[in-house]
């Protein structure tokens, strides 16, 4: 049986870890509460563009973008949003494992895959287990901005432009509520339009200035990068709500172990107590 | 009442305005264009410059964007504004630093990619992860 002083520094040592786990759950939380409001804030334009989106899929362009079109696949991108840091649950475990089943069907079907990481979790996952990685990003730190990811989406872009990939995929986990992150696979290209609006069913098009071309590039490309960007908030939100509820359960655990130790440590030294009392009285009797 | 057109002025970090007005002035890319309501369709990219959007005889709202994209439909109007300085160079730039960093990050990796590996590691740490759940719910 351990002694009442080994106890005693092993209570104290899961104190201060608890400090520490309470401390992170405190943090985790008003993190969470900015990154649910930055995801409220970057919902406005997502919505906005899709709904132009839409109108423009039932719009009768003399220009069919390639964005809008698909074609035979024998290569695609995939886009991996993960967190920077660990601690925080099984977030990035589930999200790679979803990314890893579709990978898996796609190498069945003999299709290629290059793939670009937000995030470090991401990056050295893949780094250990191979892939072709052809962009990365990370460190985009509590507050993304969109300017931070043109690059990586650029990259992505110009490979499906260059027929280099032929559909373009973005996994990420989808914030539903603080306890269920739920990890997704969404395919950003080519683009699936929304449902036909029956008002714009008519035969119409659009004036576009300067040419289709030019507008319709810009305003893909834009598309593209803020369901990306959607996705890092969103992703971010996630990682909040799940290292908060992850350093929860450990600021609880590490209650229940400090009230078991505290049990064994009472009565190691009621043992103690009762031992040398009896040695006394042993003592004296048999003077 | 003179008509009204709906107008949303969006970025992607934020939304700017939304509300109705009898016009509203963009800085399109060929030129400056006033939109009143039941204006033909329009799709255009937009310089950087002021929007103004009259809400009614007296009032006015002034909005600077760096670029962005205008979208008018008969009765509504939206602005997509960019939050970053766009520009053909800059974007290869951002791109190419994407690049080098992946590049950076492999420099000792293996082509493809091992399943098997991966798939035994998450499944380890799926099974981890259950166990704990677990543990907590017998002791409740």
């Amino acid at each position: 049986m351990a002694t009442g002083k080994e106890i005693r520094t092993k209570i104290t040592s899961i104190k201060s870890t608890q400090k520490i786990t309470k401390a992170m759950e405190m943090v985790a939380a008003s993190k969470m509460r900015k990154a649910q409001e930055r995801m409220a804030k970057s919902r406005p334009y997502a919505d906005k563009i899709r709904a132009v989106i839409g109108h423009l899929a039932h719009a009768h362009p003399e220009y069919k973008h390639p964005y809008m079109m698909g074609r035979e696949v024998s290569r695609v991108g995939v886009i991996i949003v993960s967190t920077d840091r660990g601690l925080c649950g099984g977030l990035n475990t589930n999200l790679f494992k979803v990314a890893l089943q579709s990978m898996r069907k796609w190498q069945q079907s003999n299709i290629d895959m290059d793939l670009c990481t937000i995030g470090n979790k991401a990056s050295l996952f893949f780094r250990r287990f191979g892939g072709n990685i052809v962009a990365q990003k990370s460190h985009l730190g509590d507050s993304p901005s969109l300017e931070n990811l043109i690059g990586i989406v650029r990259v992505m872009l110009d490979n499906y432009d260059e027929k280099k990939i032929d559909q373009l995929y973005v996994v990420f986990n989808r914030f539903v509520n603080t306890m269920t992150q739920q990890p997704i696979i969404q395919q950003l290209l080519p683009i699936v339009a929304d449902q036909p609006d029956e008002r714009l069913a008519h035969h119409w098009d659009y004036l576009y200035e300067p040419n289709s071309q030019e507008v319709l590039d810009a305003l893909l490309m834009r598309y593209i990068e803020s369901l990306v960007y959607q996705s890092v908030v969103e992703n971010l939100a996630c990682e909040q709500a799940s290292r908060m509820v992850a350093m929860k359960n450990a600021s609880e655990n590490a209650g229940d172990l400090i009230q078991e130790l505290q049990l064994a440590y009472n009565k190691a030294r009621q043992a103690a107590i009762t031992q040398e009392l009896s040695e006394i009285v042993g003592g004296a009797a048999a003077v | 009442m003179a008509m009204t057109i709906h107008v949303d002025i969006v970025s992607a970090e934020a939304q700017i305005f939304s509300g109705l007005a009898e016009m509203v002035i963009a800085p399109a890319e060929k030129g400056e264009v006033g939109i009143l309501p039941r204006h033909a369709p329009l799709l255009t990219t937009l310089r950087a410059g002021d929007i103004r959007v009259k809400i009614n005889a007296q009032e006015e709202e002034i909005f600077y964007v760096s670029g962005g994209m205008l979208e008018v439909q008969p009765h509504k109007v939206t602005v997509l504004s960019d939050t970053a300085l766009r520009a053909h160079d800059l974007d290869e730039e951002a791109a190419l630093e994407a690049k080098q960093r992946a590049e950076q990050l492999l420099q000792n990796r293996q082509a493809a990619f091992d399943y098997a590996k991966a798939q035994a590691e998450l499944a380890e740490a799926i099974a981890q992860l259950r166990a704990i759940e677990k543990l907590r719910k017998i002791k409740r």
